[in-house]
């Protein structure tokens, strides 16, 4: 085998891709050809750095060197330098943008620097493409250790004792759900793996699956051991091609090394993994509604008790968690319980993941010690909200969660705080608003995504819903009362302690939460007929000012429903009643004589 | 490939894998120990090359991990290529000039194995550093 | 989706598919996904047909179809542009760019222009948020989309039109 002295890894994730990652690989292998230094130095496609606001990234070892927004065209320059004489290229290299200075390894980097990285460990150090790469960095060997010194029980006690709650939603203990599967006696039994990820601005998952496939799939494997199935299912949303492609290698990888299949490592256990694709519906992430899906019937949830570790998949007992929570079992299995629980609080243990999006700087993910705080997140890792806004909000835990005020921000992130604060951990999703966004609008936005994806099985949820939505349609056309405030409240609580899944029961959330966080908003849309964020448009006034107004015409022209009357070279006048508040007189205006109020 | 039909296959092959991935997992350890050879255009032309592959190969040998053996730009040591410094992360920098694959392994052996410094061959002390 | 293959040679290819199938049990989405590869979208005789060979009711085929957003029972053009509507793009304006593929294609949300060449769609969440706002054309993805970028988008469809 070629020991090469260098390796260049490249971020093939689906962000960095559509940067033309796959672009940089083939400019990189050419350029080191042309040098002769393709024998010295290889190039690999790696999984998501988390870094996505600067991709595409380009990291080298050993120097431990990180390039960012790099562009195929760079890449003779990065040989011709860097690979050559050994040279760093300062201009790809990341600039801190609180002291200017430029920062050339990763591990310097303050949106690293608070990280730990348990269930993104693999993410941008392996290929995700290769088993041997996968083994190299003790793969598959938390498998090997439960089949040979470890007793199924053993297998389920470590989970337990290692604190790991579910990171896909409402955080249930692992190791309880595996315990039930276990006791449950049945000639069949299943794992199955979540990879539904609905929530918008979560990606977390996506990233495991492109950029590790093989600690999910062993991990899976370790869970049939600890609970007696011999079969395995990832319902994996058909929206991530990518993710699709990567995890049906590593299965394929897997089973051609006989670490899935019959007899694994010469023991009598047998496990089989077959991918089962979703088609689009966000309720298909509530568990019993996946389970429906993966039987081929429509997404509906089924009522709780019986739990799927007693009555799941085709009625067998069964096992499901999501992506991040089986990346999370075997460094659990190999390093220890107490090593696990050592980190994050006293009810919240480990890491957790979270995509930061919105009005922030450093788009990414960032794999975090539960009980961190929310500025933390946002101001360290994140870098602060974008182009210099005040922050006004963080949303977390996606439809289901909640926003959290500016005053909250020192709050702790387990579990428990977040729920407190009426948001969710949900699956990790951190979506940041600043001052521009109408809080009233996004929990507009939300319902309307409820409304949406209601499965329409239970009443609370499907008409109930949709009565919020029309609610807060009528706030945001500025024909609001302060009864529809109280019916926003009464009527979110009936829906929460009413409906059948946790789609519907977690619904209400962004608009209690903002109605109790931003009640100021929601009584300037009613009383005052106001949108302060000067979002909603029938709240919105466009007016001339007549003395800034020098009369050159161009919003009159450019009007498109021409609505804007006066004389060359004199004040013009906005018809209120004809105008459809597009704001391109605003935009076009020369002089900035039209006023947004 | 053929199955892996024991749990000592997989170890084995654990082994083997190693080297692919080594170098990345040294790569972002804070205690790692750094041999930067100069590989410069007049580092090169003095045999660097074959300096890199020499250390690299004398690491193996000894089984040793968490050293990175980094390409470095001209140290302005030009009477000395192939130049290495050799740094461990608690001390300061020290300096080996005309290093070739002998020396190389001479390096590695005495330095980085028995924490004996090769007085004969250094050219620069560093003030210490973290 | 072959535009060589006849109707004819599609069917045969989708029975080849499901007797091929280890178990039917459960397969009905898994089916219809190759379906909707197979022909484009899902049209009655399409679901019908399904129904018959895997031995379940129409009704229940169609109840699947309708309850999942990536199965179409109307055909689509030959590029379907997807404006990302995720949070994370919806923050940073996802919806403006919406508009301006309206407004330039004349079609609404879920339509198709007159030549069959492009579907203007929605879809929640990519998961590239780092390039919000995010359009999709086919399995293409165009990151940091503005109101401007609109036109060339639609450009770059044209121009490969009709291969």
């Amino acid at each position: 085998m070629n020991r090469y002295r260098m390796h260049l890894m490249v971020c093939g994730g689906t962000g960095c891709r559509s940067s033309h990652s796959v672009q940089i690989v083939e400019a990189l292998n050419q350029e080191l050809k042309r040098a002769g230094m393709d024998q010295e130095v290889q190039v690999v496609t790696t999984g998501c750095f988390g870094f996505c606001e600067k991709g595409p990234i380009v990291k080298v070892y050993p120097d431990n060197v990180f390039y960012i927004e790099v562009k195929p065209t760079d890449a003779a320059e990065l040989v011709a330098e860097h690979v050559v004489k050994g040279r760093t290229v300062q201009r790809l290299v990341y600039k801190d943008p609180a002291g200017g200075q430029r920062i050339a390894a990763s591990t310097d980097m303050p949106f690293y620097g608070q990280q730990i990285r348990i269930a993104l460990r693999n993410c941008g150090l392996i290929d995700p493409e290769s088993i041997d790469e996968y083994i190299s960095v003790d793969g598959y060997q938390a498998l090997g250790k439960a089949l040979s010194s470890m007793t199924q029980q053993q297998v389920v006690d470590a989970l337990k004792k290692s604190g790991l709650r579910g990171r896909g939603g409402a955080g249930f203990p692992t190791g309880l759900k595996w315990q039930a599967a276990l006791k449950t006696r049945s000639d069949k039994k299943y794992v199955v793996c979540n990879a539904d990820e609905g929530d918008p601005g979560a990606f977390m998952d996506r990233s495991v699956l492109e950029g590790d496939p093989h600690s999910v799939v062993e991990a899976m494997a370790i869970a049939g051991y600890a609970i007696g199935a011999d079969e395995g299912v990832v319902y994996v949303r058909a929206e991530y091609p990518l993710a699709v492609k990567r995890l049906k290698i590593a299965i394929a990888q897997a089973e051609e090394y006989g670490l899935l299949g019959a007899g694994i490592l010469g023991t009598a256990f047998s496990f089989r993994i077959r991918l089962s694709l979703g088609a689009g519906a966000f309720v298909c992430g509530e568990e019993t509604a996946l389970l429906n899906s993966v039987e081929g019937g429509r997404g509906e949830p089924r009522m709780k008790p019986p739990f799927p570790a007693e009555k799941g998949l085709f009625g067998k007992p069964t096992v499901i968690n999501n992506v991040e929570t089986f990346a999370n079992v075997c460094p659990i299995l190999l390093n220890g319980p107490e090593w696990f629980a050592s980190i994050g609080t006293e009810k919240s243990k480990g890491t957790k993941v979270f995509a930061l999006s919105g009005k922030i700087n450093n788009v990414g993910l960032a794999e975090v010690p539960m009980g961190i705080t929310l500025r933390e997140i946002i101001e360290n890792i994140g870098g602060g909200v974008r182009n210099g806004r005040a922050f006004k909000a963080v949303q977390t835990g996606g439809p289901s969660g909640g926003c959290i005020p500016k005053s909250m921000l020192d709050l702790p992130i387990d579990y428990e705080s977040l729920a407190a604060a009426g948001a969710m951990m949900g699956s990790g999703g951190m979506i940041v608003m600043d001052d521009t966004d109408c809080m009233v609008n996004i929990a507009k936005y939300y319902l309307d995504f409820t409304v949406d994806e209601s499965c329409g099985k239970c009443t609370p949820c499907r008409v109930g819903n949709k009565r919020l939505f029309e609610i807060l349609q009528r706030i945001t056309d500025g024909k609001g009362t302060m009864k529809d405030l109280e019916d926003l409240e009464t009527l979110g609580g009936t829906i929460r302690d009413c409906s059948l899944c946790q789609l519907g029961q977690t619904a209400p959330n962004p608009v209690l939460s903002t109605l109790k966080h931003f009640r100021d908003e929601y009584l300037a849309h009613v009383v005052e007929k106001r949108c302060p964020s000067g979002v909603c448009q029938n709240l919105i006034h466009y007016r001339v000012v007549a003395e800034k107004c020098i009369g050159c015409t161009v919003c009159a022209r450019n009007c498109p429903v021409s609505c804007i009357a006066g004389e060359r070279k004199s004040p013009h006048v906005i018809d209120e009643d004809k105008c459809i508040k597009c704001g391109v007189c605003f935009t076009k205006c020369p002089v900035d004589a039209i006023v947004k109020e | 490939m053929a199955k892996l039909k024991s749990l000592e296959e997989l170890a084995k092959l654990r082994e083997d894998m190693r080297t692919r991935t080594e170098m990345r997992v040294t790569g972002t350890n804070p205690d790692r120990v750094v041999l930067s050879v100069g590989m410069a255009t007049c580092g090169i032309a003095a045999g660097a090359r074959d300096t890199m592959k020499a250390l690299a190969e004398e690491l193996a040998a000894h089984g040793i991990e968490n050293v990175s053996v980094v390409a470095t730009g001209c140290l302005g040591y030009c009477y000395a290529e192939p130049v290495v410094e050799v740094r461990f992360p608690d001390k300061g920098p020290i300096l080996y000039g005309d290093v070739d694959a002998k020396r190389a392994k001479e390096i590695v052996d005495q330095h980085l194995v028995k924490g004996i410094l090769l007085d004969h061959a250094i050219i620069g002390k560093g003030a210490g550093r973290r | 989706m072959s535009s060589t293959a006849t109707t004819q040679t599609r069917f045969e290819e989708l029975d080849r598919y499901i007797d091929a199938l280890p178990d039917r049990k459960g397969a009905l989405i898994q089916v219809l996904h190759v379906a909707q590869d197979l022909f484009g979208y899902l049209p009655q005789d399409v679901q019908m047909h399904v129904a018959r060979r895997l031995n379940i009711p129409a009704a229940k085929v169609f109840g699947v179809v309708t309850f999942y957003s990536f199965f179409n029972t109307e055909p689509r053009g030959q590029f379907t542009i997807s404006v990302c509507l995720g949070t994370a793009c919806f923050v940073r304006g996802s919806e403006d760019v919406l508009k301006e593929f309206e407004k330039q294609l004349r079609i609404g949300r879920d339509q198709t222009t007159a030549d069959n060449l492009i579907t203007l769609t929605t879809i929640r969440c990519v998961g590239a948020c780092g390039l919000a706002p995010v359009v999709m054309v086919n399995d293409r993805v165009y990151g940091r989309v503005s109101a401007k970028d609109v036109a060339s988008i639609i450009d770059d469809c044209m121009a490969q039109g009709g291969k």
